[in-house]
């Protein structure tokens, strides 16, 4: 997030499009509706589901799986028509207008209407005008904008509406990712990623390399990036990843087009998982470490707005188990290196030498204060919003995105757009909350989530069981009839193994960021005869 | 803000104009005591508790009364301690306070009061003392037993100021005035999502967490604090264990981004640490099965099988997935394990997944 958890009474109006808020980050999806309803302040919501927050809309612009970009221009070319825009922020803070305006100019809200499925183009003027009208505007998105093929675009689109408005850098404003995990964000920052270094250092950078070279005392780094995720599985399909040490991760099962994924697994030579359970990617396991869960580590992690904090160990190990960093750093010395940490924070301190964003930030400081990064120095107070003044680049760039289409469209042997995300009571794989009783009674099992037309046309009740297909495989489940989806939208939770959504989605990826584009492809949904279950 | 003048237990203060009497006296460090009042929800009045003697005439609740220059304020006096015992014995006549077999005994507000004021014999019972809801399993996670309620409001408000759901109201009015969760008037039939938010600010055992019964009382445990290990938001949350070390509860630390709150995830999402699936050993793969391992059995394996692979097909024939779920240090550390040991920047994690 560019801004704080806390900034949002300040916000006078939210725009939320590719988030279910209320079920993948109740605590502040409750924050903004106390703003809406008691608060008086605005909203606008753009989904393909009818989710809780559409009730609490002033605008709510159900849209089409993938149709993102296409309805950010198309609220972009309403406000550069009406003069809406935020003139002078733009002359003096960005770069780039005069291109986005032309590309802007075929997005009329007709021709916007008419790609996202919605039947009033008006909705998008009003939606325009509100959304400029209240200042600041905060806008939060999630992986409805980014699990797509042009999820790099759909973020790019979403800076260039709030630089349009005036609304980076301004306390209550901002361009806000709901990061979906505990420390996703720190994970980023810590350089687990296969282009960057702690920090977003470059590892193409000769000058970065030669940091870190000198403060891990080694002769030379590689320079060139890695591989992400979905391209190292294709790649140990063709042999040349032979090995894979995963940390805390379930690929089986949060992967897209899971029967390419357990083939990669058993491509390889090596796996090493390393977890709290046997998942579903341990079973393909060649050696299984046991390590601590979040309650029995001492740490810090950083949260969607940047805020770093301590975590405290609460209950004691189980078994043999060992620290992720214990076993790290055994394997380590075992191929000649010679580490020697004793705990979290002796790590944490050579980690913030050579994280620049971090370096202020010391475990006694952690333990009293509320410090986001950057937080450069000792005596800095850490960072509330970014962009204030300036934008880490120098000028805000506007970038013209033109919208396209999903991987896949639909066609008459697979008519209808399949989307996956979570519920909120289950996490990811469900290696946590399918293991916690009160969680895994509320949500025993999974479904699919039709609407009642789409059910009528294929003779389906609530409960049925249907048979869900795409091109890359098929699953049964029952069917749960409700008036959130969109019609000709079906939606299924990715978290459980006996029905697991991942096999049907497709690995299409963006070409920029790799992101999978978990959120549309085509599929096909048919009743199950009871007859064909006896045979 | 304006600092004005008042009479504070016969002392001339200063306080802030707008100040509560509750919120003027806290800072002079004159403790007024409360029931309905909680810090995170608006004002209710309903109780009566705090009521203090404003200008030797009248009484007002001090966690409603704005100060006002000049105001003389007893907090504390026979007469007033004697009105807090009348009604703590109004409502300890209304409803089945039984500590015995309550959940919240040792954390209980109302027998805190009690106790303060000295109340040591139950008052005679005239009102129906067990006619309200008794709704203790519709719900997986929330456990309502109505006839130990004061009527405060606090599970309303936290409804509807905190979570934003609106399960909780009133209904009936006078002595039968009581909670409601709407027509079926079960919790487990209500909108309701399972935050807990309600329990965590109720101050009796009306409302308790199904996992506490039976699994230790109040002073029987500890409390930790740690951030949760759901989603990005970064609660912070106060775990307590019991004597045998077993997560029994969850509540939202006021100080962490999500300022008390949780959802039901943070909520009730703990007990895998403790779930019998839980690893305990390492395992290597013989034969086809994965059998039980010491460290060092695995650890030489692994990092041999690693050291022949690097040297046969390169350092990049080598990929590491690091976690959203582990800490920054061990996020950093993997990575240095595979740039720096390795030799690869084959490293990546979930964030696009």
């Amino acid at each position: 997030m560019t801004n704080s958890i806390r900034e949002i009474p300040v916000s006078e109006a939210f725009f939320i499009i590719g988030s279910n808020t209320t079920e993948n980050h109740p605590v502040i999806a409750s924050m903004i509706k106390k703003a809406v309803i008691h608060g008086g302040k605005k909203l606008v919501v753009a989904d393909p589901r009818k989710i809780e927050m559409a009730r609490y809309a002033d605008i709510f612009l159900q849209i089409l799986p993938g149709t993102n970009i296409a309805l950010l221009n198309g609220l972009m070319h309403v406000i550069l028509r009406e003069g809406l825009h935020d003139a002078a922020y733009v002359q003096t803070r960005c770069e780039g207008f005069e291109a986005l305006e032309q590309t802007l100019q075929k997005y009329t809200p007709e021709y916007v209407a008419g790609i996202c499925g919605l039947a009033d183009p008006d909705q998008i003027v009003a939606a325009a005008r509100l959304l400029a009208a209240a200042k600041p505007m905060a806008l939060y998105y999630c992986m409805g904008i980014t699990q797509f093929k042009s999820g790099v675009n759909g973020v790019k689109s979403v800076a260039n509406l709030q630089m349009l408005l005036g609304n980076l850098g301004v306390a209550g404003g901002g361009v806000n990712p709901l990061r979906g995990q505990s420390n996703v964000q720190g994970a980023c920052d810590m350089g687990g990623l296969p282009n960057v270094f702690p920090a977003y250092q470059p590892v193409t950078n000769p000058d970065a390399r030669k940091k870190f070279e000198q403060a891990w005392g080694v002769p030379s780094l590689p320079e060139t990036p890695g591989l992400t995720i979905v391209e190292s599985l294709n790649a140990a399909i063709d042999g040349k990843v032979r090995a894979l040490y995963i940390m805390g991760e379930n690929p089986v099962l949060s992967d897209p087009n899971q029967h390419h994924v357990i083939e990669a697994l058993k491509a390889l030579d090596l796996l090493i998982v390393q977890d709290i359970v046997l998942t579903e990617t341990a079973e393909y396991a060649h050696v299984v470490l046991p390590s601590y869960s979040f309650l029995e580590k001492e740490g810090t992690v950083s949260n969607t707005e940047r805020r770093v904090q301590l975590m405290h160990r609460v209950v004691e190990p189980v078994g043999d188990d060992r620290e992720d960093w214990w076993i790290t750093q055994a394997l380590a010395n075992r191929l000649g290196a010679q580490w020697d940490y004793r705990g979290a924070e002796e790590i944490f301190d050579e980690m913030r030498g050579v994280t620049p964003s971090y370096a202020g930030m010391t475990w006694e400081r952690l333990d009293r204060e509320l410090l986001q990064w950057p937080c450069p120095t000792e005596g800095h107070p850490g960072t509330q919003f970014l962009h204030k003044d300036r934008f880490a680049r120098g000028l805000g760039l506007l970038t013209p995105i033109d919208y396209t289409p999903p991987a896949e469209e639909v066609d008459p042997e697979y008519p209808m757009v399949l989307t996956t995300g979570r519920v909120l009571e289950h996490f990811h794989t469900g290696t946590m909350s399918r293991n916690s009783r009160i969680l895994n009674e509320i949500v025993p099992g999974p479904y699919v989530e039709i609407g009642p037309n789409d059910a009528r046309n294929i003779d389906v009740s609530d409960g049925e069981i249907v048979s869900v297909s795409t091109r890359r495989g098929s699953l049964r489940l029952k069917a749960f009839i409700s008036d959130r989806p969109k019609a000709n939208v079906v939606f299924i939770p990715f978290h459980f193994r006996e029905a697991a959504a991942n096999v049907l989605t497709i690995d299409a990826l963006d070409p920029a960021c790799k992101i999978p584009e978990f959120k549309v492809c085509a599929c096909k949904v048919e009743k199950v005869y009871p007859r064909e279950d006896v045979r | 803000m304006a600092t004005i003048q008042i009479k504070l237990n016969g002392k001339t203060v200063e306080c802030e104009r707008g100040q509560t009497i509750l919120d003027a006296a806290a800072a002079h460090g004159v403790r007024i005591p409360t029931l309905c009042y909680h810090s995170q929800i608006s004002r209710t009045g309903a109780c009566r508790v705090c009521a203090v003697r404003v200008n030797k005439t009248m009484y007002k609740t001090a966690c409603t009364e704005p100060v006002a220059p000049g105001m003389d304020i007893v907090t504390v006096d026979p007469e007033i301690l004697d009105m807090r015992r009348g009604i703590l014995n109004f409502l300890l006549a209304e409803g089945d306070h039984n500590c015995l077999y309550c959940e919240a005994n040792g954390a209980c507000e109302l027998q805190s009061l009690c106790f303060e004021h000295g109340i040591d014999v139950p008052p005679p019972s005239s009102a129906p003392r067990n006619l309200r809801v008794r709704d203790v399993s519709s719900s997986e996670g929330l456990r309502r037993e109505e006839n130990r309620c004061v009527l405060c409001g606090r599970c309303v408000k936290a409804c509807e100021e905190i979570q934003l759901s609106r399960v909780w109201n009133f209904a009936g009015r006078g002595s039968h005035t009581h909670l409601t969760t709407g027509i079926r008037d079960l919790l487990g039939e209500s909108e309701c999502v399972q935050c807990g938010q309600c329990v965590q600010l109720c101050p009796t055992g009306a409302l308790s967490f199904q996992t506490v019964l039976g699994r230790g009382q109040a002073w029987e445990l500890t409390s930790r604090n740690s951030v949760c290990v759901y989603c990005g938001v970064g609660c912070q949350i106060n775990f307590f264990t019991n004597r045998e070390g077993q997560l029994v509860k969850a509540e939202g630390s006021i100080h962490g981004p999500n300022r008390g709150h949780l959802c039901v995830k943070g909520r009730f999402g703990f007990d895998f640490v403790q779930s019998p699936k839980r690893l305990k050993t390492p395992l290597i793969r013989k034969e086809g099965q994965l059998v039980e391992a010491t460290w060092d059995e695995a650890l030489d394996y692994a990092a041999g099988r690693l050291a022949t692979i690097k040297a046969e097909h390169g350092p990049d024939a080598v990929m590491s997935f690091t976690s959203a779920k582990c800490t920054n240090e061990e996020n950093y550390l993997l990575q240095k394990f595979m740039r720096g040991v390795i030799g690869t920047n084959n490293v990546d994690h979930c964030a696009r997944l």
